[in-house]
């Protein structure tokens, strides 16, 4: 466009932006923590602290600086660093909390939204840093307001770490009592992952794996009120027509994205990591993911016929958002929080949406069970089994899931619960009144399948 | 590093000169202008080059913001990449 004008394509980011709330849902900086190890636990949380103020220092005001040049919005402004379980190790501290509280002041003086890496990796069995970070997770949750926790307790090339995935039940509903004057809202913060990724720049998951560099930034995108208004241009029209036109707006979305990744980088003088091609959507309306399926014509999101509709979004959002980016990665799909997402609330409240309806959709998207709210009194046992559901599909299908999941305190099935923020509003589902006591009660892994073994 | 300033809004008289006023005061080329109705509103865009700009991308928003608001119109700057990036592949 050099020397020219395109009025119709500007007024369409204009429009995409202003009307359609276009924006970029984070950008988040991973950071490696590993030089921050030390025997003695004061030293180390020194060196954490610094290390991130050194280096996320800049990393709101850049972000600020992006969001006013380009005139794109972007939510939020994040960090992930290398699992606690890992540095802390080092330490022969019996509780981490303290290093969770560090994170957690550490992000508020730079001013980042949430801070991820309070995690574990934990998939075919506990080390020792892995073991008092679970132990201490609770009260982490309860003692901070942004870090956020994951664990991943299975891969598709090591089956599932069962004996974890029980204690995970018990951990949550002493989260949910922990944080029982905030709704609960400890559990949100916890993401238990199967086949977690290592540049993931979303919450509640994310956290800066082995493999990745020093410092990087890792951008996640935005945009279903995008893509329904596209589609809504095509109502009637055949299912290549309506792959075609998502594919068309996830290209121009992940554009974005890929931009704002390579500004940030470099005015933050880090590495360029990934673009996760997720639709994320926000509690706004007009900003949900449920809206899209309805519009490609289903009543109601939940419906027969809404796994079909979520499998063809979030294929064409990938295929639309690989051509446009040169490195995508994370979750990369479409994300279908309850609570964070309007359509989905609706849906819950007329009994459109179930758990069971949610879990089959995790099979065909990014990434699983999230913000769900369940009753307070759920056993520990159903908990576990929820997750076990979870992620068994992720390692029998190779693919990402999680469970977020909130079983508020005090709260039975149809209550409301309000978070505000991105976290938005739910009702509080029921879950099966049926025992899973027993098959949880079993301890030790569930083998890896068969298609895991390829070499 | 060019950019992209557009202004929609009622029409009325001066918006043009108000804000390319504006834009040779910072030392900021216009390339080429275009404009449009959209409904009842107009609608005007400008490329422009700032690499002799002697004020900062801040301070030219600031300044096309304030002017935004006396001709009662929303006036945006925008940096070029974003409209490129997102329709040309």
């Amino acid at each position: 466009m050099s020397a020219m004008i395109n009025k119709e394509n500007i007024l369409e980011t204009i429009r995409m932006i202003q009307d359609e709330n276009l924006d970029i849902r984070t950008i988040t900086m991973g950071i490696s923590l590993f030089d921050c190890a030390d025997p003695d636990g004061v030293k180390a949380r020194k060196k954490i602290r610094n290390k991130i103020l050194t280096l996320a220092g800049r990393l709101v005001s850049v972000g600020e600086e992006i969001e006013s040049e380009f005139g794109i919005p972007i939510v939020n402004k994040r960090i992930a660093v290398t699992p606690i379980s890992l540095i802390a190790a080092a330490t022969d501290e019996e509780d981490y909390v303290e290093f969770a509280r560090t994170l957690d002041l550490a992000a508020k003086e730079v001013g980042v939204d949430f801070i991820g890496g309070y995690s574990a990796l934990v998939h075919k069995g506990l080390m020792k840093g892995d073991r008092i970070l679970i132990e201490s997770l609770p009260a982490a949750l309860a003692a901070t307001d942004v870090v956020c926790c994951s664990i991943n307790v299975g891969t598709t090339r090591a089956g599932l770490n069962m004996s974890i995935i029980k204690d995970l039940g018990h951990t949550i509903k002493e989260t949910a009592r922990l944080t029982a004057d905030k709704n609960s809202i400890g559990c949100a913060k916890i993401t238990v992952f199967t086949n977690a990724v290592e540049d993931n720049p979303f919450m509640a998951g994310a956290f800066t794996g082995i493999g990745e560099p020093e410092c990087a930034i890792n951008v996640g995108i935005s945009g279903p009120g995008v893509i329904r208004s596209a589609i809504e241009k095509v109502r009637g029209e055949s299912f290549d027509v309506l792959a075609e036109t998502i594919k068309r707006m996830a290209f121009k979305i992940t554009r974005v994205g890929q931009l704002v990744a390579k500004e940030a980088s470099q005015r933050l003088n880090v590495s360029s990591g990934i673009v996760d091609l997720s639709l994320a959507p926000t509690p706004r309306s007009g900003d949900s993911i449920a809206n899209i399926l309805e519009e490609m014509g289903l009543e109601s999101c939940g419906t027969h016929g809404t796994t079909a509709a979520l499998a063809l979004l979030t294929d064409s959002v990938k295929k639309g958002g690989l051509m446009a980016c040169s490195y995508a990665g994370g979750l990369s799909g479409a994300f279908i929080p309850v609570s964070e997402d309007a359509g989905m609330v609706e849906a819950v409240k007329n009994g459109s949406i179930s758990i069971d309806k949610l879990e089959a959709m995790t099979s065909v998207c990014s990434v699983g069970l999230d913000m769900i709210l369940i009753p307070g009194d759920t056993p520990d046992e159903t908990i576990s089994a929820i997750i076990a559901d979870e992620a068994a599909i992720g390692m029998i299908n190779s693919k990402t899931t999680s469970v977020r999941i909130i079983p508020v305190y005090g709260k039975k099935a149809g209550d409301q619960v309000e978070y505000g923020g991105l976290l938005g509003k739910a009702m509080i589902m029921a879950v099966n009144p049926f025992s899973s006591h027993d098959f949880i009660q079993r301890s030790g892994r569930i083998p890896a399948p068969v298609h895991s073994f390829r070499n | 590093m060019k950019a992209v300033i557009t202004v929609i809004g009622k029409d009325r008289k001066g918006i043009i000169a108000g804000v390319s006023g504006e834009l040779a005061e910072c030392g900021v080329n216009i390339l080429d202008i275009s404009q449009t109705t959209l409904q009842d509103y107009f609608a005007m865009f400008m490329l422009v080059d700032m690499a002799d700009a002697t004020v900062g991308f801040p301070a030219i928003q600031k300044k096309l913001n304030s002017k935004g608001q006396e001709l009662g119109m929303q006036i945006k700057i925008q940096r070029e990449d974003i409209f490129n990036t997102m329709h040309e592949i």
